[in-house]
Protein backbone atom coordinates (compact mmCIF):
# COMPACT_ATOMS: atom_id res chain seq x y z
CA UNK A 1 0.00 0.00 0.00
CA UNK A 2 1.52 3.29 -1.05
CA UNK A 3 0.33 6.85 -0.70
CA UNK A 4 -0.78 7.00 -4.31
CA UNK A 5 -2.71 3.77 -3.87
CA UNK A 6 -4.63 5.15 -0.92
CA UNK A 7 -5.28 8.38 -2.76
CA UNK A 8 -6.43 6.82 -6.01
CA UNK A 9 -8.77 4.32 -4.43
CA UNK A 10 -12.25 5.79 -4.63
CA UNK A 11 -13.98 5.87 -1.28
CA UNK A 12 -16.90 7.66 0.31
CA UNK A 13 -14.92 7.97 3.52
CA UNK A 14 -13.22 11.26 4.32
CA UNK A 15 -9.49 11.47 3.76
CA UNK A 16 -6.92 13.28 5.84
CA UNK A 17 -3.65 13.92 4.06
CA UNK A 18 -1.06 15.76 6.11
CA UNK A 19 0.86 16.66 2.96
CA UNK A 20 -2.06 18.17 1.06
CA UNK A 21 -1.69 21.84 0.28
CA UNK A 22 -4.41 23.81 1.99
CA UNK A 23 -5.92 27.16 2.54
CA UNK A 24 -5.80 27.62 6.28
CA UNK A 25 -8.28 30.43 6.63
CA UNK A 26 -10.91 28.71 4.51
CA UNK A 27 -10.41 25.33 6.12
CA UNK A 28 -10.79 26.76 9.61
CA UNK A 29 -13.99 28.50 8.56
CA UNK A 30 -15.41 25.29 7.12
CA UNK A 31 -14.45 23.35 10.24
CA UNK A 32 -16.00 25.95 12.50
CA UNK A 33 -19.24 25.70 10.58
CA UNK A 34 -19.19 21.93 10.88
CA UNK A 35 -18.64 22.19 14.63
CA UNK A 36 -21.27 24.87 15.25
CA UNK A 37 -23.09 22.35 17.44
CA UNK A 38 -20.06 22.30 19.71
CA UNK A 39 -20.10 26.08 19.98
CA UNK A 40 -23.70 25.83 21.06
CA UNK A 41 -22.87 23.16 23.66
CA UNK A 42 -19.96 25.16 25.04
CA UNK A 43 -22.09 28.28 25.41
CA UNK A 44 -24.83 26.32 27.16
CA UNK A 45 -22.28 24.59 29.37
CA UNK A 46 -20.71 27.86 30.40
CA UNK A 47 -23.99 29.48 31.31
CA UNK A 48 -25.39 26.42 33.07
CA UNK A 49 -22.24 25.80 35.08
CA UNK A 50 -21.97 29.40 36.11
CA UNK A 51 -25.45 29.54 37.59
CA UNK A 52 -26.08 25.99 38.64
CA UNK A 53 -25.27 26.36 42.30
CA UNK A 54 -26.04 30.00 42.81
CA UNK A 55 -29.08 31.34 44.58
CA UNK A 56 -29.76 34.34 42.41
CA UNK A 57 -28.72 32.48 39.28
CA UNK A 58 -29.01 34.37 36.06
CA UNK A 59 -30.02 37.53 37.95
CA UNK A 60 -26.36 38.16 38.71
CA UNK A 61 -25.74 39.14 35.13
CA UNK A 62 -28.33 41.84 35.51
CA UNK A 63 -27.51 42.85 39.05
CA UNK A 64 -23.81 43.53 38.53
CA UNK A 65 -24.20 46.40 36.03
CA UNK A 66 -26.98 47.91 38.16
CA UNK A 67 -24.81 48.03 41.26
CA UNK A 68 -21.93 49.46 39.25
CA UNK A 69 -24.22 52.03 37.81
CA UNK A 70 -25.45 53.18 41.21
CA UNK A 71 -21.90 53.52 42.55
CA UNK A 72 -20.61 55.39 39.52
CA UNK A 73 -23.62 57.64 39.30
CA UNK A 74 -22.99 58.68 42.87
CA UNK A 75 -19.32 59.31 42.18
CA UNK A 76 -19.76 61.19 38.96
CA UNK A 77 -22.86 63.24 39.59
CA UNK A 78 -22.33 64.19 43.20
CA UNK A 79 -18.59 64.20 43.78
CA UNK A 80 -17.15 65.13 40.40
CA UNK A 81 -20.19 67.18 39.45
CA UNK A 82 -19.88 66.09 35.88
CA UNK A 83 -22.65 67.57 33.75
CA UNK A 84 -24.12 64.69 31.83
CA UNK A 85 -27.84 64.64 31.38
CA UNK A 86 -29.31 61.44 32.72
CA UNK A 87 -26.02 59.92 33.71
CA UNK A 88 -27.43 56.48 34.67
CA UNK A 89 -28.53 55.86 31.08
CA UNK A 90 -25.30 57.27 29.69
CA UNK A 91 -23.27 55.00 31.90
CA UNK A 92 -25.39 51.89 31.41
CA UNK A 93 -25.12 51.97 27.63
CA UNK A 94 -21.36 52.35 27.87
CA UNK A 95 -21.09 49.70 30.57
CA UNK A 96 -23.08 47.13 28.60
CA UNK A 97 -20.91 47.79 25.60
CA UNK A 98 -17.71 47.49 27.59
CA UNK A 99 -18.75 44.39 29.55
CA UNK A 100 -19.28 42.54 26.29
CA UNK A 101 -15.96 43.60 24.83
CA UNK A 102 -13.83 42.98 27.92
CA UNK A 103 -15.54 39.71 28.86
CA UNK A 104 -15.26 38.09 25.47
CA UNK A 105 -11.68 39.13 24.78
CA UNK A 106 -10.48 38.22 28.29
CA UNK A 107 -12.13 34.82 28.00
CA UNK A 108 -10.44 34.25 24.65
CA UNK A 109 -7.09 35.16 26.19
CA UNK A 110 -7.50 32.83 29.15
CA UNK A 111 -9.04 29.86 27.43
CA UNK A 112 -5.96 28.40 25.81
CA UNK A 113 -4.99 26.16 28.70
CA UNK A 114 -8.43 24.70 29.10
CA UNK A 115 -8.84 24.19 25.39
CA UNK A 116 -5.44 22.55 25.01
CA UNK A 117 -6.47 19.80 27.39
CA UNK A 118 -9.18 18.82 24.97
CA UNK A 119 -7.68 19.79 21.64
CA UNK A 120 -4.47 17.93 22.34
CA UNK A 121 -6.30 14.63 22.14
CA UNK A 122 -9.07 15.19 19.69
CA UNK A 123 -9.35 17.19 16.54
CA UNK A 124 -11.55 20.22 16.92
CA UNK A 125 -11.14 23.56 15.21
CA UNK A 126 -9.92 25.78 18.02
CA UNK A 127 -11.87 28.74 16.74
CA UNK A 128 -14.84 27.12 18.51
CA UNK A 129 -13.38 28.43 21.76
CA UNK A 130 -13.28 32.02 20.55
CA UNK A 131 -16.73 31.59 19.02
CA UNK A 132 -18.15 30.25 22.27
CA UNK A 133 -16.65 33.19 24.20
CA UNK A 134 -18.50 35.46 21.80
CA UNK A 135 -21.68 33.42 22.20
CA UNK A 136 -21.60 33.66 25.98
CA UNK A 137 -20.93 37.40 25.68
CA UNK A 138 -23.94 37.87 23.42
CA UNK A 139 -26.22 36.03 25.83
CA UNK A 140 -25.02 38.23 28.68
CA UNK A 141 -25.43 41.31 26.53
CA UNK A 142 -29.01 40.39 25.75
CA UNK A 143 -29.68 39.82 29.46
CA UNK A 144 -28.19 43.15 30.45
CA UNK A 145 -30.74 44.91 28.25
CA UNK A 146 -33.19 44.18 31.07
CA UNK A 147 -31.55 46.41 33.70
CA UNK A 148 -31.09 49.05 31.02
CA UNK A 149 -34.82 49.03 30.35
CA UNK A 150 -35.48 49.24 34.07
CA UNK A 151 -33.29 52.33 34.29
CA UNK A 152 -35.02 53.86 31.28
CA UNK A 153 -38.38 53.38 32.92
CA UNK A 154 -37.32 54.59 36.35
CA UNK A 155 -35.73 57.77 34.94
CA UNK A 156 -38.55 58.32 32.41
CA UNK A 157 -36.05 58.20 29.60
CA UNK A 158 -37.60 57.71 26.16
CA UNK A 159 -36.98 54.57 24.13
CA UNK A 160 -36.03 56.05 20.79
CA UNK A 161 -36.98 54.51 17.48
CA UNK A 162 -33.27 54.54 16.70
CA UNK A 163 -32.99 51.46 18.92
CA UNK A 164 -33.54 49.47 15.75
CA UNK A 165 -29.95 50.27 14.85
CA UNK A 166 -28.63 48.50 17.95
CA UNK A 167 -28.29 45.05 16.33
CA UNK A 168 -26.04 46.58 13.67
CA UNK A 169 -23.89 48.22 16.35
CA UNK A 170 -23.70 44.91 18.20
CA UNK A 171 -22.72 43.11 15.00
CA UNK A 172 -19.87 45.57 14.40
CA UNK A 173 -18.69 45.21 17.98
CA UNK A 174 -18.92 41.42 17.77
CA UNK A 175 -16.67 41.42 14.74
CA UNK A 176 -14.13 43.58 16.52
CA UNK A 177 -14.21 41.57 19.75
CA UNK A 178 -13.83 38.33 17.79
CA UNK A 179 -10.82 39.74 15.95
CA UNK A 180 -9.12 40.86 19.16
CA UNK A 181 -10.04 37.51 20.72
CA UNK A 182 -8.41 35.59 17.87
CA UNK A 183 -5.19 37.59 18.18
CA UNK A 184 -5.12 37.10 21.94
CA UNK A 185 -5.87 33.38 21.74
CA UNK A 186 -3.05 32.86 19.27
CA UNK A 187 -0.55 34.82 21.38
CA UNK A 188 -1.70 33.19 24.59
CA UNK A 189 -1.16 29.72 23.16
CA UNK A 190 2.54 30.53 22.94
CA UNK A 191 3.12 32.77 25.89
CA UNK A 192 1.61 32.11 29.26
CA UNK A 193 1.81 35.71 30.46
CA UNK A 194 -0.53 37.10 27.82
CA UNK A 195 -3.50 36.48 30.06
CA UNK A 196 -2.07 38.48 32.97
CA UNK A 197 -0.83 41.18 30.65
CA UNK A 198 -4.23 41.56 29.09
CA UNK A 199 -5.90 42.06 32.48
CA UNK A 200 -3.79 45.18 32.92
CA UNK A 201 -4.31 46.32 29.35
CA UNK A 202 -8.07 46.01 29.60
CA UNK A 203 -8.15 48.07 32.78
CA UNK A 204 -6.13 50.86 31.24
CA UNK A 205 -8.11 50.67 28.04
CA UNK A 206 -11.32 51.11 30.00
CA UNK A 207 -10.21 54.47 31.34
CA UNK A 208 -8.89 55.61 27.98
CA UNK A 209 -12.31 54.98 26.47
CA UNK A 210 -15.22 57.31 27.20
CA UNK A 211 -17.36 54.82 29.09
CA UNK A 212 -17.80 56.58 32.43
CA UNK A 213 -17.03 60.07 31.17
CA UNK A 214 -18.24 62.07 28.21
CA UNK A 215 -15.77 62.44 25.32
CA UNK A 216 -16.44 66.20 25.40
CA UNK A 217 -14.57 66.59 28.70
CA UNK A 218 -11.32 65.42 27.13
CA UNK A 219 -9.12 68.51 26.63
CA UNK A 220 -8.48 69.27 22.93
CA UNK A 221 -4.78 68.53 23.17
CA UNK A 222 -5.54 64.96 24.29
CA UNK A 223 -8.28 64.31 21.75
CA UNK A 224 -5.85 62.44 19.53
CA UNK A 225 -5.83 59.70 22.17
CA UNK A 226 -9.52 59.17 21.51
CA UNK A 227 -9.09 59.19 17.78
CA UNK A 228 -6.35 56.57 17.99
CA UNK A 229 -8.53 54.33 20.11
CA UNK A 230 -10.61 52.02 17.90
CA UNK A 231 -13.02 51.25 20.72
CA UNK A 232 -13.94 54.96 20.87
CA UNK A 233 -15.66 54.74 17.48
CA UNK A 234 -17.38 51.52 18.47
CA UNK A 235 -18.79 52.82 21.73
CA UNK A 236 -20.08 55.93 19.97
CA UNK A 237 -21.78 53.77 17.37
CA UNK A 238 -23.36 51.76 20.14
CA UNK A 239 -24.40 54.63 22.38
CA UNK A 240 -25.86 57.13 19.95
CA UNK A 241 -29.03 55.26 19.02
CA UNK A 242 -29.87 54.52 22.67
CA UNK A 243 -28.68 57.60 24.55
CA UNK A 244 -28.75 60.42 22.01
CA UNK A 245 -31.67 59.11 20.01
CA UNK A 246 -29.89 59.68 16.72
CA UNK A 247 -28.35 57.33 14.22
CA UNK A 248 -24.57 57.35 14.16
CA UNK A 249 -23.23 59.24 11.15
CA UNK A 250 -22.31 57.36 8.00
CA UNK A 251 -18.67 58.28 8.56
CA UNK A 252 -18.73 56.89 12.08
CA UNK A 253 -20.34 53.63 11.00
CA UNK A 254 -17.89 53.36 8.12
CA UNK A 255 -14.87 53.87 10.37
CA UNK A 256 -16.03 51.40 13.00
CA UNK A 257 -17.00 48.77 10.44
CA UNK A 258 -13.72 49.12 8.58
CA UNK A 259 -11.68 48.86 11.79
CA UNK A 260 -13.60 45.81 12.93
CA UNK A 261 -13.26 44.14 9.57
CA UNK A 262 -9.50 44.69 9.43
CA UNK A 263 -8.97 43.38 12.97
CA UNK A 264 -11.21 40.38 12.36
CA UNK A 265 -9.84 39.32 8.99
CA UNK A 266 -6.21 39.71 10.05
CA UNK A 267 -6.96 37.89 13.31
CA UNK A 268 -8.68 35.06 11.48
CA UNK A 269 -5.84 34.57 9.00
CA UNK A 270 -3.16 34.68 11.67
CA UNK A 271 -5.11 32.34 13.92
CA UNK A 272 -5.81 29.83 11.16
CA UNK A 273 -2.17 29.84 10.06
CA UNK A 274 -0.94 29.11 13.56
CA UNK A 275 -3.76 26.75 14.49
CA UNK A 276 -1.93 23.59 13.49
CA UNK A 277 1.04 24.52 15.63
CA UNK A 278 -1.03 25.00 18.79
CA UNK A 279 -0.63 21.35 19.78
CA UNK A 280 3.16 21.77 19.91
CA UNK A 281 2.98 24.45 22.56
CA UNK A 282 0.90 22.57 25.03
CA UNK B 1 -12.54 -1.46 -1.38
CA UNK B 2 -13.83 1.32 0.83
CA UNK B 3 -12.34 0.20 4.12
CA UNK B 4 -10.59 2.74 6.29
CA UNK B 5 -6.84 2.72 6.04
CA UNK B 6 -3.93 4.39 7.71
CA UNK B 7 -0.61 5.03 6.13
CA UNK B 8 2.38 6.62 7.81
CA UNK B 9 5.28 7.29 5.51
CA UNK B 10 8.60 7.99 7.27
CA UNK B 11 6.91 10.17 9.82
CA UNK B 12 8.89 12.21 12.31
CA UNK B 13 7.65 14.55 14.99
CA UNK B 14 10.05 17.04 16.50
CA UNK B 15 9.26 19.27 19.40
CA UNK B 16 11.37 22.35 19.89
CA UNK B 17 12.02 22.81 23.55
CA UNK B 18 13.62 26.07 24.61
CA UNK B 19 16.82 25.25 26.46
CA UNK B 20 15.85 27.57 29.25
CA UNK B 21 12.18 27.51 29.76
CA UNK B 22 10.78 30.64 28.17
CA UNK B 23 7.11 30.90 28.82
CA UNK B 24 6.70 34.59 28.81
CA UNK B 25 6.43 37.07 26.04
CA UNK B 26 8.73 39.53 27.73
CA UNK B 27 11.57 37.06 28.08
CA UNK B 28 11.04 35.86 24.55
CA UNK B 29 11.28 39.38 23.17
CA UNK B 30 14.45 40.13 25.10
CA UNK B 31 16.18 36.93 24.08
CA UNK B 32 15.09 37.36 20.50
CA UNK B 33 16.56 40.82 20.39
CA UNK B 34 19.78 39.59 21.90
CA UNK B 35 19.70 36.65 19.49
CA UNK B 36 20.11 34.28 22.32
CA UNK B 37 17.36 31.81 21.76
CA UNK B 38 18.50 28.23 21.99
CA UNK B 39 16.33 25.24 21.44
CA UNK B 40 16.75 21.60 22.12
CA UNK B 41 15.07 19.36 19.67
CA UNK B 42 13.23 16.40 20.95
CA UNK B 43 12.19 13.79 18.46
CA UNK B 44 9.08 12.07 19.68
CA UNK B 45 8.84 9.92 16.57
CA UNK B 46 11.65 9.04 14.20
CA UNK B 47 10.88 7.97 10.67
CA UNK B 48 8.03 5.72 11.57
CA UNK B 49 6.42 3.93 8.67
CA UNK B 50 3.24 2.02 9.30
CA UNK B 51 0.48 0.57 7.25
CA UNK B 52 -2.85 -0.46 8.67
CA UNK B 53 -5.57 -1.69 6.35
CA UNK B 54 -9.19 -1.55 7.44
CA UNK B 55 -10.46 -4.03 9.97
CA UNK B 56 -7.32 -4.42 11.98
CA UNK B 57 -7.02 -4.10 15.72
CA UNK B 58 -3.62 -2.81 16.62
CA UNK B 59 -2.15 -2.66 20.08
CA UNK B 60 0.50 -0.03 20.70
CA UNK B 61 3.00 -0.80 23.44
CA UNK B 62 6.17 0.80 24.75
CA UNK B 63 7.54 2.59 27.75
CA UNK B 64 6.26 5.91 29.04
CA UNK B 65 7.38 8.67 26.74
CA UNK B 66 8.19 6.30 23.88
CA UNK B 67 5.92 8.19 21.49
CA UNK B 68 2.72 6.15 21.66
CA UNK B 69 0.42 9.06 22.35
CA UNK B 70 2.13 11.17 19.71
CA UNK B 71 1.37 8.42 17.22
CA UNK B 72 -2.30 8.54 18.14
CA UNK B 73 -2.34 12.31 17.89
CA UNK B 74 -0.98 12.12 14.36
CA UNK B 75 -3.71 9.73 13.32
CA UNK B 76 -6.35 11.82 15.07
CA UNK B 77 -4.94 14.82 13.11
CA UNK B 78 -4.42 16.73 16.31
CA UNK B 79 -0.89 17.56 15.24
CA UNK B 80 0.84 17.51 11.89
CA UNK B 81 4.06 15.53 11.34
CA UNK B 82 7.29 17.53 11.21
CA UNK B 83 8.46 15.32 8.35
CA UNK B 84 6.88 12.55 6.38
CA UNK B 85 3.29 12.02 5.47
CA UNK B 86 0.18 10.83 7.23
CA UNK B 87 -2.79 9.53 5.31
CA UNK B 88 -5.95 8.56 7.11
CA UNK B 89 -8.97 7.28 5.25
CA UNK B 90 -12.05 7.34 7.42
CA UNK B 91 -13.44 9.15 10.39
CA UNK B 92 -11.49 8.81 13.60
CA UNK B 93 -12.93 9.01 17.08
CA UNK B 94 -10.64 9.00 20.04
CA UNK B 95 -11.95 7.47 23.19
CA UNK B 96 -11.19 10.43 25.35
CA UNK B 97 -9.27 9.85 28.49
CA UNK B 98 -11.35 9.58 31.55
CA UNK B 99 -13.30 12.64 32.33
CA UNK B 100 -11.78 14.70 29.56
CA UNK B 101 -14.42 17.07 28.36
CA UNK B 102 -16.70 15.82 31.09
CA UNK B 103 -17.94 18.53 33.36
CA UNK B 104 -18.80 17.50 36.93
CA UNK B 105 -21.59 20.00 37.39
CA UNK B 106 -23.42 18.87 34.29
CA UNK B 107 -25.62 15.80 34.23
CA UNK B 108 -24.72 12.62 32.41
CA UNK B 109 -27.19 13.48 29.67
CA UNK B 110 -25.76 16.97 29.23
CA UNK B 111 -22.27 15.50 29.11
CA UNK B 112 -23.31 13.05 26.40
CA UNK B 113 -24.47 15.98 24.31
CA UNK B 114 -21.18 17.77 24.95
CA UNK B 115 -19.08 14.71 24.10
CA UNK B 116 -21.06 14.19 20.93
CA UNK B 117 -20.48 17.80 19.97
CA UNK B 118 -16.74 17.37 20.58
CA UNK B 119 -16.86 14.52 18.09
CA UNK B 120 -18.54 16.79 15.57
CA UNK B 121 -22.15 15.62 15.86
CA UNK B 122 -25.23 17.78 15.72
CA UNK B 123 -27.60 18.12 18.64
CA UNK B 124 -30.39 16.35 16.83
CA UNK B 125 -28.14 13.41 15.99
CA UNK B 126 -27.00 13.13 19.60
CA UNK B 127 -30.52 13.31 20.98
CA UNK B 128 -31.36 10.38 18.74
CA UNK B 129 -28.39 8.38 19.98
CA UNK B 130 -28.62 9.20 23.67
CA UNK B 131 -31.07 6.42 24.73
CA UNK B 132 -28.85 3.74 23.19
CA UNK B 133 -25.72 5.24 24.72
CA UNK B 134 -27.30 5.31 28.16
CA UNK B 135 -28.57 1.78 27.79
CA UNK B 136 -25.18 0.38 26.87
CA UNK B 137 -23.54 2.21 29.75
CA UNK B 138 -26.25 0.88 32.08
CA UNK B 139 -26.75 4.30 33.61
CA UNK B 140 -30.49 4.80 33.12
CA UNK B 141 -31.05 5.66 36.77
CA UNK B 142 -28.22 8.14 37.05
CA UNK B 143 -28.23 9.86 33.70
CA UNK B 144 -29.86 13.02 35.02
CA UNK B 145 -27.55 13.32 38.02
CA UNK B 146 -24.43 15.49 37.86
CA UNK B 147 -21.37 13.56 36.74
CA UNK B 148 -19.46 14.59 39.86
CA UNK B 149 -21.61 12.07 41.72
CA UNK B 150 -20.47 9.24 39.42
CA UNK B 151 -17.85 6.68 40.32
CA UNK B 152 -14.76 6.42 38.10
CA UNK B 153 -16.15 3.28 36.53
CA UNK B 154 -19.50 4.88 35.74
CA UNK B 155 -17.82 7.81 34.03
CA UNK B 156 -15.62 5.43 32.03
CA UNK B 157 -18.64 3.44 30.91
CA UNK B 158 -20.37 6.55 29.72
CA UNK B 159 -17.27 7.78 27.87
CA UNK B 160 -16.72 4.45 26.14
CA UNK B 161 -20.36 4.19 25.23
CA UNK B 162 -20.37 7.61 23.56
CA UNK B 163 -17.11 7.08 21.68
CA UNK B 164 -18.16 3.75 20.25
CA UNK B 165 -21.80 4.54 19.57
CA UNK B 166 -20.93 7.26 17.10
CA UNK B 167 -19.58 4.59 14.74
CA UNK B 168 -16.17 5.91 13.82
CA UNK B 169 -14.20 4.15 11.12
CA UNK B 170 -11.12 4.28 13.28
CA UNK B 171 -11.33 4.08 17.06
CA UNK B 172 -8.39 5.33 19.08
CA UNK B 173 -8.25 4.08 22.65
CA UNK B 174 -5.60 5.49 24.93
CA UNK B 175 -5.39 3.74 28.30
CA UNK B 176 -9.02 3.97 29.17
CA UNK B 177 -10.30 0.46 29.63
CA UNK B 178 -8.29 -0.42 32.70
CA UNK B 179 -10.58 1.40 35.14
CA UNK B 180 -13.80 -0.54 34.71
CA UNK B 181 -14.94 -3.67 36.46
CA UNK B 182 -14.82 -7.09 34.82
CA UNK B 183 -18.26 -6.89 33.30
CA UNK B 184 -17.41 -3.55 31.72
CA UNK B 185 -14.13 -4.87 30.37
CA UNK B 186 -15.90 -7.81 28.81
CA UNK B 187 -18.44 -5.54 27.19
CA UNK B 188 -15.65 -3.37 25.83
CA UNK B 189 -13.94 -6.43 24.47
CA UNK B 190 -17.13 -7.54 22.76
CA UNK B 191 -17.64 -4.13 21.25
CA UNK B 192 -14.10 -3.98 19.90
CA UNK B 193 -14.74 -7.40 18.37
CA UNK B 194 -17.86 -6.01 16.69
CA UNK B 195 -15.81 -3.18 15.31
CA UNK B 196 -13.30 -5.60 13.96
CA UNK B 197 -15.97 -7.65 12.27
CA UNK B 198 -17.51 -4.56 10.73
CA UNK B 199 -14.22 -3.87 8.99
CA UNK B 200 -13.24 -0.97 11.21
CA UNK B 201 -9.86 -0.19 12.65
CA UNK B 202 -9.02 -0.02 16.32
CA UNK B 203 -5.87 1.35 17.94
CA UNK B 204 -5.34 0.45 21.56
CA UNK B 205 -2.56 2.04 23.55
CA UNK B 206 -2.04 0.16 26.77
CA UNK B 207 0.42 -0.97 29.36
CA UNK B 208 -1.84 -3.88 30.18
CA UNK B 209 -0.32 -6.51 27.93
CA UNK B 210 -3.13 -8.93 28.64
CA UNK B 211 -5.63 -6.40 27.31
CA UNK B 212 -3.56 -5.95 24.18
CA UNK B 213 -3.38 -9.70 23.60
CA UNK B 214 -7.09 -10.08 24.21
CA UNK B 215 -8.29 -7.22 22.06
CA UNK B 216 -5.75 -7.02 19.26
CA UNK B 217 -4.41 -9.36 16.62
CA UNK B 218 -1.53 -7.11 15.81
CA UNK B 219 0.79 -5.16 18.05
CA UNK B 220 3.50 -2.62 17.47
CA UNK B 221 6.25 -1.74 19.90
CA UNK B 222 7.59 1.78 19.95
CA UNK B 223 10.87 2.49 21.65
CA UNK B 224 12.36 5.96 21.90
CA UNK B 225 10.37 7.16 18.94
CA UNK B 226 11.17 4.26 16.67
CA UNK B 227 9.03 1.39 15.58
CA UNK B 228 11.02 -1.62 16.75
CA UNK B 229 8.58 -4.50 16.41
CA UNK B 230 5.48 -5.08 14.36
CA UNK B 231 3.72 -8.41 14.33
CA UNK B 232 1.08 -10.59 15.92
CA UNK B 233 0.21 -9.37 19.37
CA UNK B 234 1.16 -12.57 21.21
CA UNK B 235 4.79 -12.58 20.11
CA UNK B 236 5.32 -8.79 20.27
CA UNK B 237 3.92 -8.52 23.79
CA UNK B 238 6.02 -11.51 24.86
CA UNK B 239 9.20 -9.94 23.50
CA UNK B 240 8.33 -6.62 25.11
CA UNK B 241 7.61 -8.28 28.43
CA UNK B 242 10.92 -10.13 28.26
CA UNK B 243 12.77 -6.94 27.56
CA UNK B 244 10.92 -5.09 30.34
CA UNK B 245 11.87 -7.61 33.01
CA UNK B 246 15.48 -7.39 31.88
CA UNK B 247 15.92 -10.42 29.69
CA UNK B 248 19.33 -10.24 28.12
CA UNK B 249 17.73 -10.05 24.71
CA UNK B 250 19.24 -7.11 22.90
CA UNK B 251 16.70 -4.49 21.92
CA UNK B 252 15.99 -5.05 18.28
CA UNK B 253 17.00 -2.40 15.76
CA UNK B 254 14.40 -0.17 14.26
CA UNK B 255 12.39 -1.74 11.51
Amino acid sequence: MSASEVLSRPSPLPLYDSAAPRSWALEEARALWKYRGLVHELVVRDIKVRYKRSVLGIAWTMLAPLLNMVALTLVFSTILKQQIANYPVFFMTGAIFWAFFSQTTSTAASQTQDSNEIAKRIYIPRSVFVASAIGVGLVNLALSIVPLLIILMVTHFPIYTTWFFLPVAVAIETLFAAGVGLWLFTFASRFSDVREMYVVIVQTWFFLTPIVYHPAIVPPKFRFALWLNPVYYLVQTFRKPVYDGVLPSVALVAVSSALSLVVFVSGWIYFAKRAERFAFHS
Amino acid sequence: MTAPAILLDKVSVRYRIPRERIGSLKEYAIRRLKRRLYFDEFEALKEVSLEVPGGETVGVIGRNGAGKSTLLRLIARVMPPTAGRVLVRGRTAPLLELGLGFHGELTGRENVMLQGALLGFSRREMRRRTPRIVEWAELEEFIDAPVRTYSTGMAARLAFSVATDVEPDILLVDEALAVGDERFQMKCHARIEDFHRAGKTVFLVSHALAAVRENCRRAIWIHEGRLVRDGDSASVTELYHGWSVGDPVALPQAL
